[in-house]
């Protein structure tokens, strides 16, 4: 009960401040105060605790479905292949609606985070800090072809956009499609338990009855659809599903009835509070959400490589 | 009852099993020996129904294994494999639950609450319920996998080398205690397990089932197959069967 209180006013002080901190001055502008939030403020705020719930939920999907804590889907080519998706869709049908690209951008994402998890299955485990790499790798060739791709149709701007997760261009009418994380986490809470037989491995699991096969494929398609409407909406911010899942597993453990929404939570803020923190770190200009969030992240990352890595085979 | 009708079981196309056949009834404990790479845990994946024979027919207790929903299978036959992701930040109380999935699906009931206090009690977990397994040791750790998999309160409870990491004090622990379990009674499990040592074989197991090379050797009464010409055969060394104190051990011949 306390923790959700704390939870709660945590979250409850980063939206104030989020609605605040900005260029216009919400009270004593010629600005109306209540459009300036209405407009920009809150659908910004809302963007930034999505993207950041969604990507923090998609990596604990990630790690349990391969068992190791040292990947996410930033590191195993998930959207890399989003950004195929979008290009090859942006290349035959332009005029195409958001819902249509986020959709095969969603495709080509389970195509590709599938043939990372086929790869996972040949690794040896004794290792865990091989797959992260193996994850790098794979994720830096799709990066290059989409690379490839929008050098030679002159789209790398596009490439640049997805690539970075920031949150000034949020407006009312252009971050709505961020909502279908809410209904996935809903919907991946619905799956808690499941989620957390395929963490114990695929004996354990199918020995319990799981259906594993299909466990693991719709935990896929909703960390495709996860990382694709981010990516879509506001750009892929990295390492965020995998400091947040790992900070929630150490303090609180595995079982996921009972973490996931502690995992969307820290996800949503840390996230929100990178975004405040770009907001004011060269006021009146901004960085990006994403490049305080990797700083944060690599430094991190590091940290847990350092400090677990014969614990990481979860 | 568990009966395999000329079972074969390949993967990528090397054969695994090749036409085992098998029928054992209820109680006391299997020991599944045989050298390394005899196909002992492809027999044992096979039974619980997780691995798909290329001919022939697995039924336990008149289930066909190979036909049944996942669910069917796990509350008939539970199998705990080898090297299980021991860290995993559960509880033992969590791990322990989680045995009850094939009952409840999630929606845990009274009876699932009982079962797992009881499945506590029996492994003496009831001290270690709220600690986490990744700070257990290996044989603390390894008795909450049993217990999960005891939780799950099947008739066969399969397992695949549970003893291979622990100390003699662990492993003689779980060892007594799947024992009495055993036992004719109310309640009453059967268990089938690889064995490594085969002293711990000639002491616990009421039946033996020898694998060499994907094909079976011999199974039957452990006093009357457990020889050492048989043992001698299976490992391609010498071995006798001596008595010492009362009980029959294994040594090099």
């Amino acid at each position: 009960m306390k923790t959700w209180a704390i939870a709660l006013l945590v979250l409850a002080l980063l939206v104030g401040a989020s609605c605040l901190v900005g260029v216009v001055d919400l009270f004593g502008t010629s600005l109306d105060g209540l459009m300036v939030l209405a407009v920009s403020r809150l659908p910004r705020t809302f963007a930034a605790l999505l993207a950041g719930a969604g990507l923090a939920l998609a990596g604990v999907v990630v790690q349990m479905s391969v068992q190791n804590r040292l990947v996410e889907p930033g590191l195993v080519g998930t959207p890399e292949s989003a950004m195929l998706g979008l290009l090859l869709v942006t290349l035959a049908a332009p005029g195409a609606a958001l819902i249509v690209k986020m959709s095969v951008a969603a495709g080509t994402a389970l195509i590709g985070t599938s043939g990372f998890l086929w790869l996972a299955r040949h690794v040896p485990r004794r290792d865990p800090v091989l797959l992260p790499l193996i994850g790098l790798i794979y994720g830096g060739i799709i990066g290059a072809a989409v690379l490839w791709l929008a050098w030679t149709t002159d789209l790398v701007q596009y490439v640049g956009v997805w690539q970075s997760g920031e949150f000034s261009g949020v407006l009312q009418g252009r971050y709505e499609l961020l909502w279908i994380v809410a209904g996935v986490a809903g919907l991946l809470w619905l799956a808690a338990d499941r989620i957390t037989l395929l963490g114990l491995g695929e004996d354990a699991a199918r020995s319990l009855g799981l259906d594993y096969r299909q466990t693991l494929l719709i935990g896929l398609i909703l960390v495709a659809v996860i990382v694709s409407v981010v990516v879509v909406s506001v750009g892929s911010i990295p390492f965020v599903g995998l400091v947040v899942p790992n900070i929630v597993s150490r303090w609180r453990g595995d079982n996921l009835r009972r973490n996931l929404p502690l995992v969307a939570w820290l996800g949503g803020c840390t996230v929100l509070g990178c975004d405040i923190i770009g907001r004011l770190i060269r006021y009146p200009y901004e960085i990006p959400a994403g490049t305080v969030f990797a700083v944060l992240g690599a430094g991190l990352f590091l940290w847990l490589l350092h400090a677990a890595p014969r614990r990481a085979n979860g | 009852m568990i009966q395999l009708d000329s079972v074969s079981v390949e993967k990528n196309g090397s054969p695994i099993l090749t036409d085992v056949s098998l029928c054992f009834g209820q109680g006391g404990i299997t020991a599944l020996i045989g050298p390394n790479g005899a196909g002992k845990s492809t027999l044992l994946h096979t039974i619980a129904g997780l691995t798909s024979p290329v001919r022939g027919q697995v039924m336990v207790e008149g289930l066909d294994m190979v036909r049944a929903r996942p669910e069917q299978r796990a509350r008939h036959v539970a199998l705990l494999a080898q090297n299980e992701s021991v860290t995993a930040r559960l509880t033992v109380r969590d791990l322990v639950e989680f045995g009850r999935w094939p009952h409840h699906r999630g929606r845990p009931r009274e009876i699932d609450r009982v079962k797992v206090a009881e499945a506590l009690g029996t492994f003496d977990l009831d001290g270690l319920a709220d600690r986490r397994l990744d700070a257990l040791s290996g044989g603390q750790r390894q008795r909450a996998f049993v217990a999960m998999a005891w939780a799950q309160e099947t008739s066969w409870l399969l397992l695949d080398e549970p003893l291979s990491a622990l100390d003699p004090r662990h492993a003689r622990d779980i060892m007594d205690r799947l024992h009495a379990l055993t036992r004719p009674g109310a309640g009453q499990r059967s268990v089938v397990i690889v064995l490594h040592d085969l002293s711990v074989a000639a002491r616990y197991a009421d039946r033996i089932v020898a694998l060499k090379d994907g094909r079976l050797v011999t199974s039957g009464p452990r006093v009357l197959a457990m020889t050492g010409a048989m043992l001698s055969d299976l490992f391609g060394t010498r071995l006798a069967v001596e008595r010492v104190a009362g009980r029959d051990v294994v040594l090099p011949a």
